[in-house]
């Protein structure tokens, strides 16, 4: 019989954080997950504030108390949000910067513009918007995500204090249609000196700039290693801009987590389903896992849902409503679905708030406000009230949360 | 600015250049002017069906022998913008057997091939038709892609020395002594008219054709004439996959919803009819979406759980004379009606076009440019139904471009689909050649070309291409297409293109948000907003106080 003392279903930062949280209180763990962790298509960038209320936050945590009721960081409070934010930076260790300060960093992305987040990839950190150091960005023809030139001239745009150009060369060796794990892969391994290759074609351009910017493709096994050749070759600094999918930041620090969560013990099961559960007395007994075509029960005393928002599936819709797949858990929403979104692009989306109320314990609120299930916990994109793309503060939820939730589950 | 033609055609749609065309192929000095991009009006917002005729073949013999003939035709001068999918009129058991009788009778009476197929046969065909469908008809019915479509006349009008102005809308047209002698337009940025915009020039006309569509009761009041064109709204829903190959027809009277078209990647779903007092300005409303899936589901269940992308509306420039008043547009004949102002209104110099439908285009054409010519005392014979548009001249570059331009196969056979016989010229470079569009395999070579055709818009860019048009709608190529701009144009010029691409992707995509739609959006939404924070772009919303962030390590 699969038994445990805490099953956590989903495998993002969320529940990666939930699962090593309960682990450490010394539970029984195990974290089921059906699908590749959104963590690969996310920029690698950890968010925990950026704006409020439309206002751009040079200190993040100077906010994450003020926010509204049912707010993810109002259910969790302030300091439930440093502690999340203390364990990632245990667990990324070395991978990543920013602990130093409890400042926000601007950050230049793929777009050219730049967005403020608390925590960055080492290799993303003398790209700072901040630093005056004289930039130069090199695109690849066949990377058709980042134009440096483009994003050099919108940085100029937005008022950076440094001189920024971008040129775009021809990557070594690679085939148009090549994927970024293969440039990154032939340059872990150095295939037919392509470092040297790359360092060439780029050292006409370089100028004065102290720094000089790469789509973050530089690397998936060894990339401090390869920003450290290419640095002394060019005699500046080298660093990655991040951008979206597949995202080898998020790679990186997929395989970060997941190492400290076996390290602790975690039993990890991919590939997947949680396809339904029993439940008695207000409480889960256990949820069905379909492995090859059977419905295998897995008990646990405490349960986590960590199964993200819309985007990861973690809610899904219909044109007759909201659903929470995994539990039928209740999600509050309008019941017209023309009131799920505004008219602007970027308005200010009803959708984006979709997901499941909860307690100041993080469980799932039925319709009347009463608590679904007594040992059901949500973290994460699952959770309801936050727009996270808007907020910028994606990461910080599931951390924060990620973390309450395994630890009061653990201790349950 | 002033200029002179023999004739100058109002309107960038399918009949303004058709008509363009054929007036160029017969020496005419002629000039066409539309206020947007070509197409930008009715004809871009169709759900491309190429009647058989079949669906007019009750109601409407005359429109349906006219149908017939032009499908034939276009079949034939028109290859690279036609897909010969065949169509079916399927019965459901509520629909009446008198009517799939008379369906059949109509049908052979106009001269239009057909078939009965039993149901076992139908769903042969089509396996996700309905299980209870009794019976079907197949007819010759098409897909057409309006937008190539167009631009070919365009480029054969320019070829015979015509001119052609986009982003020129009318701001007046002249009228001096009782006759309309030309019109005013107004030069606004668009393709290769750097030089003129913001100018306004005058184009003086020995004959004016009002081409306009739904927009030519306004043109008339220019000229102080009453046109009572009568817009009708419909939707289209498109879905992201083809769920049919075949175009899918209900075998009963008019009614809404009633009508699946496979066309390139995707099936649209059609439509409802509605008048509207503005072509410009009419609600969107959300009965009209619900109505054509539910509908439609009746005929192809699958519809029902199926992945919609968008939903867009066009308006039918429907025209009857004042006399008849129909009190409901689906009974406004789909025919088209030529307006000598002269004779009309006593306003001599003027000719408008209305009603029609878009597979008559060129029917439409030759008649009023036999009207024109008769005016100028010209001569010359029509020639369009008999040479080939260009790009489809040599079917025989239709050939798989893998290994030529190192693409992966189904991104190089789709690329020389839509390019036709002008693969050759826009595919072959020395460039790498990317992908940017993933869901429609559009690379980068034919996003320049489009390009090279439309100046900074990517919506124009967008409908030569179908980039943008896919599963994400956008989401991750709209900043791919926008940088494809710079370094010809600046940052921000780049950057406002993308903004206007990206809304216009969302305004359609509101109409499906559910299920994975909405997903797609959240992700969206997530990569532009949290990635590349464009919804807060510093670069629009002021510069920060740098020091007050975090510099690095120290």
């Amino acid at each position: 019989m699969i038994e445990s003392d805490v099953l956590v279903v989903g495998g993002g930062l969320a529940g990666g954080t939930a699962a090593l949280s309960a682990a450490r209180e010394g539970a029984d763990v195990r974290l089921v997950s059906h699908k590749e962790s959104t963590l690969r298509h996310a920029s690698g960038l950890i968010d925990v504030l950026g704006y409020h209320d439309g206002t751009l936050l040079a200190d993040p945590f100077s906010a994450v108390g003020d926010m509204p009721e049912g707010h993810p960081y109002e259910r969790v409070g302030s300091a439930a949000v440093e502690a999340g934010l203390d364990l990632f930076d245990e667990v990324a260790g070395d991978l990543y910067a920013g602990s130093h300060t409890t400042k926000n960093a601007l950050v230049p992305t793929h777009g050219g513009t730049v967005k403020p987040t608390a925590r960055y990839p080492a290799s993303v950190a003398p790209g700072l918007a901040s630093d005056d150091g004289e930039m130069l960005l090199v695109g690849f023809e066949t990377l058709t995500d980042f134009d440096a030139p483009l994003a050099a001239d919108h940085l100029q745009n937005a008022g950076v204090p440094f001189e920024v150009r971008g040129v775009t060369a021809r990557f070594p060796m690679l085939r148009a249609d090549a994927k970024i794990t293969r440039y990154a892969k032939v340059l872990d391994t150095d295939e037919k000196g392509i470092r040297s290759q790359l360092v060439e074609a780029i050292e006409p351009h370089l100028g004065d700039a102290t720094r000089v910017g790469f789509p973050a493709v530089l690397g998936h096994d060894h990339p401090a290693r390869v920003r450290e050749a290419l640095a002394d070759a060019l005699g500046a600094d080298v660093f990655e801009v991040p951008s979206g999918p597949p995202s080898l930041p998020g790679m990186r620090l997929e395989d970060v987590l997941f190492a400290v969560l076996r390290e602790a013990g975690v039993t990890i099961e991919t590939g997947n389903p949680v396809v339904g559960f029993e439940a008695s007395d207000g409480r889960i007994d256990h949820v069905a896992v379909k492995r090859t075509h059977q419905r295998v029960p897995y008990f646990a005393d405490e349960f986590v849902l960590a199964t993200g928002g819309l985007v990861g599936k973690g809610i899904t819709t219909s044109r007759e409503g909201v659903r929470e797949p995994v539990f039928d858990l209740h999600v509050p929403h309008p019941e017209n679905r023309y009131d799920w979104f505004e008219d602007e692009a970027f308005g200010d989306h009803p959708f984006a708030r979709f997901g499941v109320a909860v307690d100041t314990d993080l469980r799932p609120l039925d319709g009347s406000g009463a608590v679904e299930y007594a040992n059901l916990r949500a973290a994460g994109g699952v959770l309801g009230g936050a727009d996270f793309a808007a907020e910028k503060s994606g990461s910080g939820i599931s951390l924060a949360t990620g973390r309450v939730a395994g630890r009061r589950a653990a201790q349950s | 600015m002033e200029s002179r033609t023999e004739v100058l055609v109002i309107g960038g749609g399918s009949t303004g250049c058709g008509i363009t065309r054929d007036l160029a192929m017969r020496g005419v000095d002629v000039t066409l002017v539309e206020q947007g991009n070509l197409t930008h009006g009715t004809t871009g917002r169709m759900h491309g069906l190429l009647h058989s005729g079949g669906r007019y073949a009750v109601s409407d013999q005359k429109s349906a022998r006219e149908c017939i003939e032009e499908n034939r035709v276009l079949r034939d001068i028109a290859a690279h913008c036609v897909e010969e999918t065949g169509g079916l009129f399927v019965k459901r058991p509520e629909d009446t057997d008198d009517y799939f009788e008379e369906k059949l009778a109509g049908c052979e009476a106009c001269d239009i091939p057909t078939e009965i197929l039993s149901n076992e046969e139908a769903r042969e065909v089509e396996p996700f038709l309905a299980p209870d469908i009794e019976k079907a008809i197949w007819v010759p019915d098409g897909a057409v892609d309006p937008f190539r479509l167009c631009v070919a006349n365009a480029a054969s009008a320019e070829q015979h020395g015509g001119r052609v102005l986009t982003h020129a809308p009318v701001t007046d047209l002249i009228v001096e002594a009782g006759e309309v002698v030309g019109a005013k337009i107004r030069h606004e940025p668009g393709p290769r008219n750097a030089a003129t915009v913001g100018k306004t020039e005058t184009i003086y006309a020995d004959h004016v054709v009002n081409a306009t569509g739904a927009w030519a009761g306004r043109l008339g009041e220019m000229a102080g004439v009453d046109i009572e064109v009568r817009p009708s709204k419909g939707v289209m829903t498109i879905m992201n996959v083809r769920q049919v190959d075949t175009v899918i027809n209900r075998c009963r009277p008019k009614g809404d919803a009633d009508i699946i078209v496979p066309h390139e990647t995707t099936c649209i779903l059609g439509t409802t009819d509605e008048e509207v007092s503005d072509p410009e300005d009419y609600p969107e409303e959300q009965w009209e979406v619900d109505l054509v899936i539910d509908e439609l589901t009746k005929l192809v269940p699958i519809l029902g759980d199926a992945r919609t992308i968008r939903s867009f509306w066009g308006v039918r420039p429907l025209y009857e004379p004042p006399e008849v008043g129909s009190a409901d547009p689906t009974d406004i004949t789909r025919d088209f009606f030529l307006l000598d102002h002269a004779d009309r209104d006593e306003l001599p110099g003027m000719t408008s076009i209305v009603g029609g439908k878009f597979t008559t285009y060129r029917m439409m054409a030759e008649s009023i440019a036999d009207h024109v010519c008769q005016k100028l005392g010209t001569c010359a014979r029509c020639e369009t139904a008999d040479v080939p548009l260009p790009g489809s001249e040599d079917f025989s570059v239709l050939r798989d471009y893998m290994d030529e331009f190192s693409l992966r196969s189904p991104v190089g056979r789709r690329s020389v689909q839509r390019l036709g016989s002008r693969a050759d010229d826009v595919l072959k470079t020395d460039a790498p050649n990317p992908v940017l569009c993933e869901c429609e395999g559009v690379t980068r070579a034919e996003v320049q070309d489009a390009l090279s055709q439309s100046g900074t818009d990517l919506n124009a860019v967008r409908i030569r291409t179908r980039a943008s048009m896919g599963n994400c709608q956008g989401g991750f190529c709209c900043q791919r297409l926008a940088a494809e701009l710079h370094p010809d144009h600046d940052e921000q010029t780049a950057r406002a293109s993308l903004d206007d691409l990206y809304q216009e992707r969302w305004k359609g995509e509101r109409h499906a948000l559910w299920g994975e739609q909405l997903s797609q959006a959240a992700l969206n939404h997530a990569l532009h907003a949290a990635t590349m924070n464009r919804d807060t772009d510093p670069a629009k919303t002021g510069t920060p106080d740098w020091t007050d962030f975090d510099g690095g390590q120290p």
